[in-house]
C-alpha cells in the first residue's frame, strides 16, 4: 500500500450535503431552469438579430409568435425554480435586494424584466395582417393595443437591440452563476459562460426550427445554429484541455468529462448527437440547399438539456472538500 | 467588509480527542435540529502500518473574510457581521441553496424551516461577552476565540507563536479557522 491517507472518518451527516454520491442540494429543477433560460435566451438573439440583419420582420408567423411563446416558457423554467426554493414563499425577497456580487441577483431582475422586452419585441413582430386581426377581435381594448402597436412599430430598432442585449444577459448569466463558484471545480471555469450562451443560441434555433418556417427564416437559422455549435464544439474542446492540464482542481474537474461516469453521455450525448451529427446535418442541409428533418433540431435539444443536467450534477459531486480527501 | 474587530478560531489538533463535546454543546445552545450538524468531528489516519499518524480536528464554517457565500447570497440573507462573523439573516433567504454550492467545506446546510444554516460563531453568546458553546465545554481546551486584532488575546499569542494551517487554501477564501498542528 502506498503511504499516505489510510482513513477519514467524517462525523457530519447534514442531509443534501454529505449523501452518497456528494452534495446534492440542485435537483431536476436547476437543469430544467438553464435549459429553458438557456433556450429562450438564443431565441430572443436569433430573432433581434434576424430583423437587424435583415431589416424586415420574419414573414413567417410563427416566427412572429415566437416572442408571445417565450413567456410561457420562460414561467415553465421560472416555476421549476419556485419549486427548488426551500423556502419558496420568500421569493420575493429576490426583488427586495439588488447584490452586485451575486450573478444569481442579476439573474433574478434578469428574467422579471425580460418579460416586458418580449412583451415589446412580440408587439411589433406581429404583421399589419395579424395586428388587424388582434384589432378586430379584441372590442374594448383595442384602442389600446392599437397604440401598442404602434408604440412597438415606433421604437422597433431600440427594442430589437435591449432584446438582444438582455438575451445575451440571460444567456450568459446562467454560466456566470456556476461559473463563478470556486467551490465546485467542474464549473469554476469562464468558459461556462460562453458555452452555455452558445448552447442556448443552438437550442433557441433549434426551437425555431421545429416551427414551420419561410424558406429565408429557415436558410438563416439553419446557418447561425451551425455557427453556434461549431464555437460550442470549439469552446468544450478548449474547456476539457484546459481542465485536464490545469491545477488539481482542474484535473478533478476534467474527471468529469475524460475518465469520469459522466464521460459517456457527455461525449455521446451532448458532443456526439447534440453537436456532430447536427454539424452534418446542417452542412448537408445547407450544401443542398433544402430543408431535410426535424431530427436536427430535436437531437440539439436533447444534447443542450443533457449538457445542463451533466454540468449541474458533476458539479455538486466534486466538491472542493472531497478533491482535498483524494490528494 | 473592514471592522474592528477580526473573531477567528484556533483548532488544537494534536489536543483534540474527539469527545464531540462541541458537536453536543452546539446542538443544545442552537437548537440544531436531529440529525443535523453546525459542528463536527473529522478523523484522519495517514501512513502505512504500523507508522501511523492520527488528526481529529473539530470543524465548522471558516467564517471566511472572502466568502464566497455571502457573495452568492442573491437577497442579502448571507452577510459579513460584527467581528467578520459570516452571518445568515434567516428572514431573507429564499433557500436558494447558492450559498451552500458556493461553500468550499461544505459548512452549510437548508434548515428543515427552509433557511440557509450554519455556525454563528455563537455570534449571540459573543455580544454579551461570552465565548462560543463548543469552547466553553472543550475538555481539553483545544478550541480557542477571540479577536486577532487584539495583540494579548488568547488566539493572536496562539498564531504567533505555533504552527497552524487552514483548510482548502487554494480556494482563496481567507478562513478564519486555524488548525494548530
Amino acid at each position: 500500500m502506498e503511504p499516505g491517507l489510510v482513513e477519514v472518518i467524517h462525523g457530519r451527516h447534514n442531509p443534501m450535503i454529505d449523501g452518497a454520491h456528494g452534495m446534492h442540494v440542485w435537483g431536476w429543477e436547476v437543469p430544467v431552469y438553464l435549459f429553458i433560460g438557456g433556450m429562450v435566451a438564443g431565441a430572443t438573439i436569433l430573432l433581434a438579430l434576424y430583423e437587424l440583419r435583415f431589416k424586415e420582420k420574419p414573414t413567417s408567423l410563427s416566427a412572429q409568435l415566437v416572442p408571445w411563446l417565450l413567456l410561457p416558457l420562460m414561467g415553465i423554467g421560472l416555476l421549476a425554480l419556485l419549486v427548488d426554493l426551500e423556502y419558496p414563499t420568500h421569493v420575493y425577497r429576490f426583488f427586495l435586494a439588488f447584490q452586485p456580487a451575486s450573478p444569481m441577483s442579476w439573474g433574478g431582475w434578469l428574467v422579471l424584466t425580460v418579460n416586458a422586452v418580449w412583451v415589446a419585441m412580440g408587439l411589433g413582430s406581429l404583421s399589419a395582417t395579424t395586428q388587424d386581426w388582434v384589432l378586430a377581435r379584441s372590442g374594448p381594448v383595442a384602442g389600446v393595443l392599437r397604440w401598442a402597436f404602434d408604440m412597438g412599430e415606433a421604437y422597433r430598432k431600440p427594442i430589437l437591440w435591449t432584446a438582444l442585449a438582455f438575451g445575451v444577459g440571460v444567456g450568459i448569466y446562467t454560466g456566470l452563476l456556476l461559473g463563478t463558484l470556486v467551490a465546485r471545480p467542474p464549473w469554476n471555469t469562464a468558459i461556462l459562460p460562453p458555452l452555455f450562451l452558445t448552447s442556448g443560441i443552438s437550442s433557441g434555433a433549434a426551437l425555431m426550427l421545429l416551427m414551420p418556417l419561410s424558406d429565408k427564416e429557415q436558410h438563416t437559422f439553419v446557418r447561425w445554429d451551425a455557427a453556434a455549435m461549431a464555437i460550442e464544439l470549439v469552446l468544450i474542446v478548449v474547456m476539457v484541455i484546459s481542465f485536464v492540464t490545469g491545477s488539481a482542481a482542474d484535473q478533478a474537474a476534467g474527471h468529469v468529462f475524460l475518465g469520469g461516469h459522466h464521460m459517456p453521455a457527455f461525449w455521446a450525448i451532448v458532443v456526439g448527437g447534440g453537436l456532430i451529427v447536427p454539424l452534418l446535418l446542417a452542412g448537408f442541409e445547407i450544401a443542398k440547399n433544402r430543408p431535410l428533418t426535424r431530427l436536427s433540431p430535436v437531437l440539439v435539444l436533447i444534447g443542450g438539456f443533457t449538457l445542463r443536467w451533466i454540468i449541474v450534477v458533476a458539479g455538486q459531486e466534486a466538491s472542493f472538500a472531497s478533491l482535498a480527501m483524494a490528494h | 467588509m473592514t471592522t474592528d474587530k477580526r473573531y477567528v478560531m484556533t483548532m488544537d489538533t494534536t489536543k483534540c480527542v474527539g469527545c464531540q463535546a462541541c458537536v453536543f454543546a452546539c446542538k443544545s445552545e442552537n437548537n440544531v435540529p436531529e440529525g443535523y450538524a453546525r459542528d463536527w468531528i473529522v478523523e484522519t489516519v495517514q501512513g502505512q502500518f504500523p507508522n501511523l499518524s492520527a488528526e481529529i480536528r473539530s470543524e465548522r464554517c471558516h467564517h471566511c473574510s472572502n466568502p464566497p457565500c455571502v457573495y452568492a447570497c442573491p437577497t442579502g440573507a448571507s452577510f459579513i457581521g460584527e467581528g467578520g462573523i459570516v452571518m445568515v439573516n434567516h428572514d431573507k433567504c429564499t433557500g436558494c441553496k447558492a450559498c451552500i454550492a458556493a461553500c468550499p467545506y461544505d459548512a452549510r446546510f437548508i434548515h428543515p424551516d427552509g433557511y440557509a444554516d450554519k455556525c454563528t460563531f455563537c455570534a449571540h453568546r459573543v455580544a454579551r461577552g461570552d465565548q462560543p458553546a463548543c469552547v466553553t465545554v472543550c475538555p481539553t481546551e483545544s478550541l480557542t476565540f477571540g479577536d486577532l486584532f487584539e495583540p494579548d488575546a488568547k488566539v493572536s499569542k496562539l498564531l504567533a507563536s505555533r504552527k497552524f494551517k487552514v483548510m482548502h487554501e487554494d480556494a482563496g477564501t481567507e478562513p478564519n479557522l486555524f488548525f494548530l498542528i
